[in-house]
């Protein structure tokens, strides 16, 4: 056990074994099993009649995951559908957004980089509009585009936008002189030299953006379900909670953690494959 | 008669001081090169040497005045005009043969890719480092990350070579290789260059005429002297012939005085920043018949107003 990863991982699974012991000591025992009248304890339901607290312990959540991810896109009507389903009209909402905020932010971002009278022009307009909060757009995009669906998707945007616009234009501002020098002592045109020179260089910086993009994107999802319902794994969330079925909320919190990290890894591959050493 | 391949003519660079007012760095250069000509600029920092050759490059504008070269004035940076730069400016995401690749596809955009491979694979051959081709500059060492700065330059074919401080980063072994293979090249290729350095010695060794400048602001040049070296001079022998430390001596005399007080020397006299005067200090004085009395008394010498009257003549109009 000399290496430092086998050690760390050592001790992650005992942080976790810890945690899942503790919980499930917190779940279990306490007082149960009072003489009561059997139609008292009808109506009381398990959680008075046998102590067993409404908290599910880890074995239950553990259970329930493995049933979403033996059947995951099952439908049984429209508030009973495979959490898988759910997952994949999340991921393909986040996509959407992401994806238009990314058609707008990185040439807008060049622009802003590179003009240095549209940086200040527009500069004002950012400095408002960044710290809004994206789901107080959420009325306006209904009243205004009249399909939740779609009104989901713009707060993606809205929301994604910002990260990857404010680092776009650091990047391509920032671009070591001296490249941008070689670039024009080679009398290389401006379209050719955005792509050879300034976006690659800027590259690493963009990345960085779209990953706290991405972070933010599936932060704002699980709200934004919750708000506009029908589908998404936000509204399975609320609509467990409606059900009183705690099981499936932690469930379904595990797996949004397990999707957001792996779609935060996607863009750290990414940022990784466009670093440069100098 | 001399021809005027480049002709600075009369340029001033000058930007607004804090305060009001502005700072002029220098003003009214004139300076003209023989084609083919390896002119070395020296001077101390803040006279605006770089600036000179940034707008020789035509990365900068002068503020006043032109610079033309082989008939045409200056309008941009062009692919006649290569930089070495400094700090080699290699783009690191590209290997050393793609970055020569991505100047040769610039200079000729109509190549195909195998063209412009075998003419990069060519420069690069050219400094000596087709083992390192594909490797990335920062798997290089300094001395190599600027034999591709080099490679890159000469791969378009350029007219005239511009220099700024180009061994300056390099340690003294790896800075005297590349000296003697970029001279090497230059005379092989009738390269036309202009140079800038801190570094006598390798002003001397390189330079065909050496540029002095005094200090800034309101820098001017004060003196071109020319190198009485022999052309074909090497690294080994360079500083035992008989001229080197009477004009090693006379430019560090320069650099260490007169370049402060450049103006009292021709207070009061008829001073023409059109002609600065062409010295040749080789031609030994009666003072200083015998070099092994040391160098220190040269230099004393050389700061007399007039020492040189005999071999100071003016530069050819």
């Amino acid at each position: 056990m000399r290496s430092l990863e086998l050690r760390s991982v050592a001790v992650s699974i005992m942080l976790l074994m810890t945690f899942l012991l503790a919980w499930h000591l917190a779940v279990t025992g306490g007082s149960s099993g009072q003489k009561m009248d059997p139609e008292y304890a009808k109506l009381m339901g398990i959680t008075a009649t046998q102590g067993k607290s409404a908290m599910p312990s880890p074995v239950d959540v553990g259970l329930t995951l493995w049933g979403h991810i033996k059947d995951p896109f099952y439908v049984r009507g429209t508030n009973d559908v495979g959490l898988g389903l759910q997952l994949g009209y999340s991921i393909l909402r986040v996509a959407a957004g992401y994806l238009l905020a990314m058609a707008v932010a990185l040439p807008l971002g060049f622009l802003i980089g590179m003009s240095p009278l549209m940086s200040r022009a527009l500069d004002p307009f950012i400095q408002v509009l960044k710290p809004i909060s994206p789901l107080a757009w959420m009325p306006l995009a209904l009243y205004t585009i009249k399909d939740s669906g779609l009104s989901a998707i713009f707060v993606i945007f809205i929301c994604s936008i910002w990260p990857m616009l404010i680092n776009t234009a650091f990047g391509v501002a920032n671009v070591r002189k001296e490249w941008i020098n070689v670039a024009r002592t080679l009398e290389v045109g401006t379209l050719r030299k955005a792509f050879t020179v300034i976006l690659p260089a800027a590259a690493p910086t963009i990345v960085t953006g779209m990953r706290i993009s991405i972070g933010i994107a599936w932060l704002v999802i699980v709200a934004a379900e919750m708000l506009v319902g029908g589908t998404g794994v936000g509204y399975f969330v609320w609509n467990e909670w409606n059900n009183l079925s705690i099981t499936n909320v932690i469930t379904a919190i595990l797996v949004i953690g397990f999707v957001g990290m792996l779609l935060d890894q996607i863009l750290a591959r990414l940022g990784h494959l466009v670093t440069y050493p100098e | 008669m001399q021809d005027r391949y480049i002709s600075i003519e009369g340029i001033s660079r000058s930007y607004p001081a804090p305060g009001g007012g502005k700072t002029t760095v220098f003003d009214d250069l004139w300076l003209s090169m023989a084609r083919g000509e390896f002119v070395a600029v020296i001077g101390h920092s803040g006279c605006g040497k770089t600036t000179v050759l940034n707008i020789l490059a035509g990365l900068d504008a002068p503020s006043s005045g032109v610079v033309i070269v082989d008939g045409k004035a200056i309008e941009g940076p062009s692919l006649d005009r290569a930089v070495i730069f400094q700090s080699h400016a290699l783009l690191p995401w590209k290997t050393a043969l793609s970055n020569v690749a991505y100047a040769v596809s610039s200079r000729w955009p109509k190549l195909s890719r195998s063209e412009i491979e075998a003419k990069a694979m060519e420069a690069i051959r050219l400094v000596g480092l087709e083992q390192a081709a594909h490797r990335k500059p920062s798997q290089l060492s300094g001395g190599m990350k600027q034999r591709v700065g080099i490679a890159r330059a000469l791969s378009i074919d350029p007219k005239i070579l511009l220099m700024d401080e180009p061994f300056s980063a390099l340690d003294a072994l790896t800075r005297g290789t590349l000296q003697d293979e970029v001279r090497k090249i230059c005379i092989e290729t009738g390269q036309t260059v202009f140079m800038i350095t801190h570094d006598v010695d390798e002003a001397i060794y390189l330079a065909d005429k050496i540029v002095l400048m005094t200090n800034g602001p309101g820098a001017r040049i004060a003196e071109i002297v020319a190198n009485p070296l022999p052309k074909a001079r090497t690294r080994n022998d360079v500083h035992r012939h008989p001229a080197y430390y009477p004009v090693r001596n006379h430019i560090i005399d320069f650099l260490v005085s007169r370049s402060k007080s450049f103006d009292e020397e021709i207070a009061g006299k008829a001073w023409d920043p059109r002609h600065p005067p062409l010295v040749n200090p080789s031609i030994p004085e009666p003072s200083v018949a015998a070099i092994g009395k040391g160098p220190v008394t040269q230099g004393q010498g050389g700061d007399k107003p007039g020492f040189f009257p005999a071999n100071r003549m003016r530069g050819t109009p």
